[in-house]
């Protein structure tokens, strides 16, 4: 009995040493990248664009939100239809092999995306590095995560609504339209959220087919790079002076905040949806 | 009646597919459609990922045949000489030489290490999150877990190669290797805080987050019932983990170990920054530079450009190949086992 409870008190204290060392590198990270970038804080870094290895970060947070929102246009509809698909159209063996392909592509390594639509739509089509071949780029990595989310959403709506909707002599499409996505649109809207982050937060699959500049974003979408936040941590680090290692730390910290920003962003679409859709609820 | 007892399976949506499809409109038609092309594409962009892959990866898998999996060299040969040499009819720069042993090594070398030691702490980190937290402070740590899950792998990097990696270097790696003596690859010059084991240890923090959320989730479905009655029997709180709740999430913790292990194998920019881009040899110890396919693109794929022949471009397009192989085939490996454990063992029906 005794020996017992020293393996039981054994135990745990393992688990919370394995909590701290889950903890203690969180907060490391994110202090670090706090102090370091402290000294650099000011509006002159959000207002001016990058030069040699300083200037101000106006050109990559712009970029990272011009490819956001591209994304968005491109992603949304793909992974949101896909997802409809699965959960309502779909036969249950077709649903299967898409439903895996779709695992599979998820799990595709991000530079090998970089890498396919590098060769393919940058050097074949002559693109060269361009803000739409990113964008495709990025869109290959999240539909999977807005497919899945989509799907799950929609697969907890209740049965009996969907029965009443056929019931009232409504069609499959405005059923789902009228009905089912209302109901299922919090969750929706955080597989979006998820897929945004990504998409923020990458870099392997943007090197080889955004590029980077030191300019403003602009309108073209093709045969021009665009800059962004995550290049600009990698590339800066990785320069000697201290000067960029400032700018890298600084990107780094406007990474961070975009994220909160994005989970705050999550939360509170997440409360509004759930009571507006809570008028549905059985 | 085969079509009826699908149908049945999925309850929900029999009373509205089994509508006729006479009278379906063309809107619901044009729904339908669109529906599908949004659902055709994950199974479209791997078809096409995996075609683009091999058509370029052909002129490097006849030239370098067999010996790309287990030679230790990566050389472009000289691009600016007229020499060249050709073998199996594709030409190549003289002194051209691909052998992507130090790479396939270093990519299953790091993940092997993420993997020993960040599931471990993952799971013990949910345990203690999930039965031995206090409520309000259980809700903090687990938005803490989630944006976590949210860092850029650049900034991981940034962490590793300006604090973590000379942190171990200094006090810890000098304390491992003398150790040397019983296990060899311990021992020897530690280096900068830039090598194989820093980069697996970025990698282990990073798959931590993915691993302990799932297993957070996991845990919470567990039946109340059944751990008390545990309890009841005269278990302490460990084992009643041990015997009751940990069996009974098994399957679902694998496969969130292996969705672990898949996102360290193809991981690029961390490992990039803190594996000291050891391109032509595997490392001699534990601490020595490695650089993986994923880091490896990236490195690489600069001076490959120059390379008139393509040949460079078409050697790291085979190491693409065999990236996305490693990782497809753990995928297909990981389904197979979390569906054949998950008959017997996933709660899904939640009431008791």
């Amino acid at each position: 009995m005794r020996r017992q409870h020293a393996v039981d008190i054994f135990m745990w204290v393992l688990c919370g040493i394995a909590l701290a060392l889950v903890i203690l590198p969180a907060v490391d990270i994110i202090l670090d990248v706090l102090i370091h970038s402290a000294g650099s804080w000011s509006l002159g870094l959000l207002t001016t664009t990058t030069f040699g290895e300083g200037g101000g970060l106006l050109n990559a947070w712009t970029g990272t939100l011009v490819l956001m929102f591209l994304l968005f246009l491109l992603a949304a509809p793909i992974g949101v239809l896909g997802g409809i698909y699965l959960a309502e159209y779909s036969s249950l063996r077709g649903a299967r092999i898409l439903r895996f392909a779709s695992e599979m592509l998820a799990g595709v390594p991000s530079i090998v995306v970089g890498y396919v639509i590098y060769l393919v739509f940058v050097i074949v089509f002559g693109w060269s590095f361009s803000v739409l071949a990113g964008v495709l780029a990025l869109t290959i990595m999240v539909t999977p995560y807005i497919m899945k989310s989509t799907e799950a959403a929609l697969n907890q709506v209740p049965s009996n609504l969907r029965e009443g909707g056929s019931a009232l002599g409504l069609s499959h499409s405005l059923t789902i339209r009228r009905i089912l996505l209302p109901i299922a649109l919090p969750g929706i809207l955080n597989g979006l959220v998820v897929a945004e982050a990504i998409g923020m937060g990458e870099t392997a699959p943007l090197i080889y087919t955004a590029g980077w500049s030191n300019s403003l974003p602009t309108l073209q979408l093709i045969h021009q790079p665009i800059g962004y936040l995550t290049y600009a941590v990698w590339t800066y680090i990785n320069q000697p002076s201290a000067q960029a290692h400032q700018l890298a730390y600084s990107a780094a910290a406007l990474l961070l905040i975009f994220l909160l920003l994005l989970i705050g962003l999550s939360r509170w679409v997440g409360t509004r949806a759930s009571r507006y859709t809570s008028r549905f609820q059985v | 009646m085969a079509v009826q007892s699908k149908n049945l399976t999925r309850s929900g949506r029999s009373a509205v597919r089994s509508k006729g499809t006479s009278d379906v409109s063309l809107g619901d038609r044009l729904v339908r459609w669109l529906a599908l092309l949004g659902a055709a594409f994950p199974l479209v962009a791997v078809v096409f990922i995996v075609a683009v892959l091999l058509i370029n990866a052909f002129p490097s898998i006849l030239f370098n045949g067999w010996g790309f999996l287990y030679h230790q060299s990566w050389a472009f040969g000289n691009f600016y000489g007229n020499a060249t040499v050709t073998r199996n009819g594709v030409t190549a720069p003289a002194g051209a030489s691909y052998g992507a042993l130090p790479f396939i090594g270093g990519t299953l070398l790091s993940s092997v290490i993420a993997f020993l030691v960040g599931v471990p702490i993952a799971i013990g980190a949910a345990l203690m999150l999930a039965e031995k937290t206090p409520g309000p402070l259980r809700r903090q740590l687990s938005f803490f877990l989630e944006l976590l899950a949210g860092i850029p792998s650049v900034i991981y990097g940034l962490w590793g190669l300006i604090v973590l990696g000379p942190f171990l270097s200094k006090s810890v790696y000098p304390v491992l290797s003398k150790l040397g003596g019983i296990i060899p690859w311990l021992g020897g010059p530690v280096g900068s805080g830039q090598g194989l084991l820093t980069a697996g240890l970025v990698l282990a923090v990073m798959i931590i987050p993915i691993v302990a959320t799932t297993t957070r989730d996991l845990l919470a479905q567990v039946p109340t019932l059944p751990r008390e009655g545990a309890l009841a029997l005269g278990l302490t709180s460990w084992e009643s983990v041990r015997y009751v709740s940990l069996p009974w999430v098994r399957s679902g913790i694998v496969g969130a170990a292996i969705l672990g292990w898949v996102r360290a194998l193809g991981e690029t920019m961390a490992v990039l920054i803190v594996s000291g881009n050891g391109a032509n040899a595997l490392p001699a110890n534990i601490y020595g530079p490695v650089s993986t396919i994923a880091a490896a693109i990236v490195a690489l794929l600069d001076s490959a450009e120059s390379d008139p022949t393509r040949l460079a471009v078409s050697a790291l397009a085979e190491a693409g190949l065999i990236l996305m192989g490693i990782t497809l085939v753990t995928n297909i490996l990981a389904r197979f086992l979390v569906r054949r454990v998950s008959v017997t063992n996933l709660p899904i029906g939640r009431g008791i």
